[in-house]
């Protein structure tokens, strides 16, 4: 099976807003999750539940909420447009900001939970033989939570290629700007004699899905093993 | 002055108040299990901050609470071998033994190889923490403490969770250690066989208070402190050199300072070993007459220092036999011997009870 350049601008569109929904997420995940792992401040339930929220809520309400914030003349929105120049209406950017919003939740919380199975004895030693927090941080705690990370960036990946919800409502569904697969997907469902596209899309996705869990396992495997594997071969 | 302290401490209802110096050496903090051992050791580190107080090592104050001085943790150069090993998962025994960063002066003399030559793990080095055994990763722990330079190293029952035979294995390392950096040291431990080996000085602690400090050979002497140091196993300290070897019976004869003789059994020492024995004062027996045909090899001519009633019958007393020695009988013997202060005596001691430290 070939793939047409139609599809494949599918592909590569949604590739590329899913790696700039992880790689703009994953700093900020890392702070809020180890924020929520370690510190006790007035307002972390608030800031805890703010998280979540995308989880729990329709994404056409979470679409909404963007189109609302994020829209050129919304609060946040108008601010980018007038200090520099982004709009997020209608193209990819807008798709990467929905997506993150989306996938935000599931790579703090892998992390998170990954921070608070860190045994902070070891970072109390750490401390005792001279090392700064924040080198204990960069030395001990962030190399026993690379699996977590890994996870995080699977999970958030994942999300991101399949979602749907906010995106349509957030930024529509546009050719070649902001149709990834799903939105092709659905946009083929409605054509009538579409079957066989949708079938490639369909068989597309799930191609998609086995190459990013298998690299991911394949990641984290590795991960484990340097990090307290027996090496007693 | 190597180490003042002076610092209080109130968790929940448990209040810990301590007061003392050490100078150079091996210095144990010994008590029950309770007495705020580790709280104390915590808090010389700057893992617990105290209520009030004064701590000061080599000059320098860590905390004082009068000029508001707290220095954290990673600036206090106090190396901290815990109870369980706490060594990186992720990295190997050479990245764990390296990983610390101390106060880097060109003549220390804790050197890499040094450590790693005394603690017998040059062949672990580029193993991971996970496939070593348990008293192979302390070993790891304490040269990876040494090696960060500390100032002071402070030990928290380091050999706890260890069985028998690794500890056996271990301690004669730490006295390597010990005769070889001379750093000063404070060794956390409720175990007075470890203690009565180890230290120089002595800090009994229990309940949170300092029930006494002083040389260790003085502190095991005193009768009033014998519920504090070891109770059932107490016993005397007791520094002498190997005389002669009998190889036939396996038999060394040893020389304490002021002349006493002894005789235990063991393996070929050279002559002048010095050897640290520990006699308990439960197996040492006493007789008004000099004992003849015994099998008790040890007999010692002397006179009853003190003596004060101990637990459940038993009377606890001090001898002079050349030197101090602590004795446990019942005090139905006690009233039938007679014995008071200055009675005469023998006191006799299997050359088998004698543990050699």
């Amino acid at each position: 099976m070939t793939v047409s350049p139609a599809e494949l601008d599918v592909i590569l569109l949604s590739l590329k807003v899913a790696l700039w929904c992880v790689g703009l997420s994953l700093l900020p995940a890392l702070l809020i999750a180890w924020v929520l792992a370690r510190r006790e401040f007035y307002g972390k339930t608030v800031l805890n539940v703010l998280i979540h929220l995308p989880i729990v809520l329709p994404p056409v309400v979470v679409g909404y909420f963007l189109l609302v914030l994020l829209g050129n003349r919304g609060p946040v929105g108008g601010w980018l447009l007038e200090n520099f120049g982004i709009s997020l209406i209608f193209n990819w950017k807008g798709v990467v900001a929905a997506t993150a919003v989306m996938s935000f939740p599931f790579i703090t919380r892998a992390i998170r939970q990954a921070i608070e199975a860190v045994d902070r004895n070891l970072e109390v030693a750490a401390l005792t033989l001279g090392r700064s927090p924040v080198m204990v941080f960069l030395t001990i705690t962030l190399p026993l939570i690379i699996p977590g990370i890994l996870a995080g960036i699977t999970l958030g990946f994942a999300r991101a290629l399949g979602e749907f919800g906010a995106t349509i409502t957030f930024v529509a569904n546009i050719p070649g700007e902001t149709q990834t697969l799903p939105l092709a997907i659905y946009s083929l469902l409605q054509t009538p004699d579409a079957d066989t596209a949708v079938w490639r899309l369909v068989i597309i996705s799930v191609v998609l899905a086995f190459v990013a869990i298998a690299l991911s396992e394949w990641l984290t495997r590795r991960s484990v093993q340097q990090l307290g594997g027996r090496d007693d071969a | 002055m190597m180490l003042e302290i002076r610092l209080k401490k109130t968790v929940g209802r448990f209040h810990l108040n301590a007061t003392f110096s050490a100078e150079h050496g091996l210095t144990a903090v010994f008590g029950p299990s309770g007495a705020g051992k580790t709280l104390l050791a915590k808090t010389l580190a700057g893992l617990v901050t105290p209520d009030e107080g004064h701590i000061e090592i080599g000059g320098r104050t860590l905390y004082n609470t009068a000029k508001n001085i707290n220095i954290p943790v990673h600036q206090r150069h106090i190396g901290f071998v815990f109870q369980e090993h706490r060594l990186f998962p992720h990295y190997s025994v050479r990245g764990n033994l390296t990983y610390g960063r101390g106060p880097q002066r060109s003549s220390n003399p804790i050197t890499f190889d040094k450590v790693v030559e005394i603690l017998g793990i040059g062949s672990l080095l580029e193993r991971k923490p996970a496939s070593l055994s348990g008293g192979e990763r302390q070993r790891v722990a304490i040269g990876r403490a040494l090696l960060s330079h500390p100032k002071i190293l402070i030990m928290d029952e380091p050999l706890s969770s260890l069985d028998e035979g690794r500890k056996a294995e271990i301690l004669p390392l730490i006295e390597a250690l010990k005769s070889e950096f001379d750093l000063p040291t404070l060794y956390i431990s409720h175990s007075i066989e470890e203690i009565t080996r180890l230290a120089d000085t002595i800090l009994l602690l229990d309940n949170g208070e300092m029930k006494a400090a002083g040389p260790t050979g003085d502190i095991l002497s005193r009768l009033d402190l014998i519920p504090y140091a070891g109770g059932y196993d107490a016993g005397t300290l007791i520094e002498a050199k190997v005389t002669s070897y009998e190889p036939g019976h396996h038999m060394l004869t040893l020389e304490t300072e002021s002349g006493g003789k002894l005789l235990i059994t063991g393996g070929a020492k050279e002559i002048g070993t010095p050897v640290r024995l520990r006699i308990r004062a439960r197996d040492v027996a006493l007789s008004k007459s000099e004992p003849k045909s015994l099998s008790i090899l040890n007999r010692f001519k002397g006179r009853v220092v003190d003596h004060c009633s101990g637990a459940e019958g038993m009377e606890e007393l001090l001898l002079d036999v050349g030197f101090p020695l602590t004795a446990r009988i019942t005090r139905k013997s006690f009233e039938e011997m007679k014995l008071s202060k200055d009675t005469p005596i023998w006191a006799l001691v299997k050359a088998v009870t004698i543990s050699r430290s």
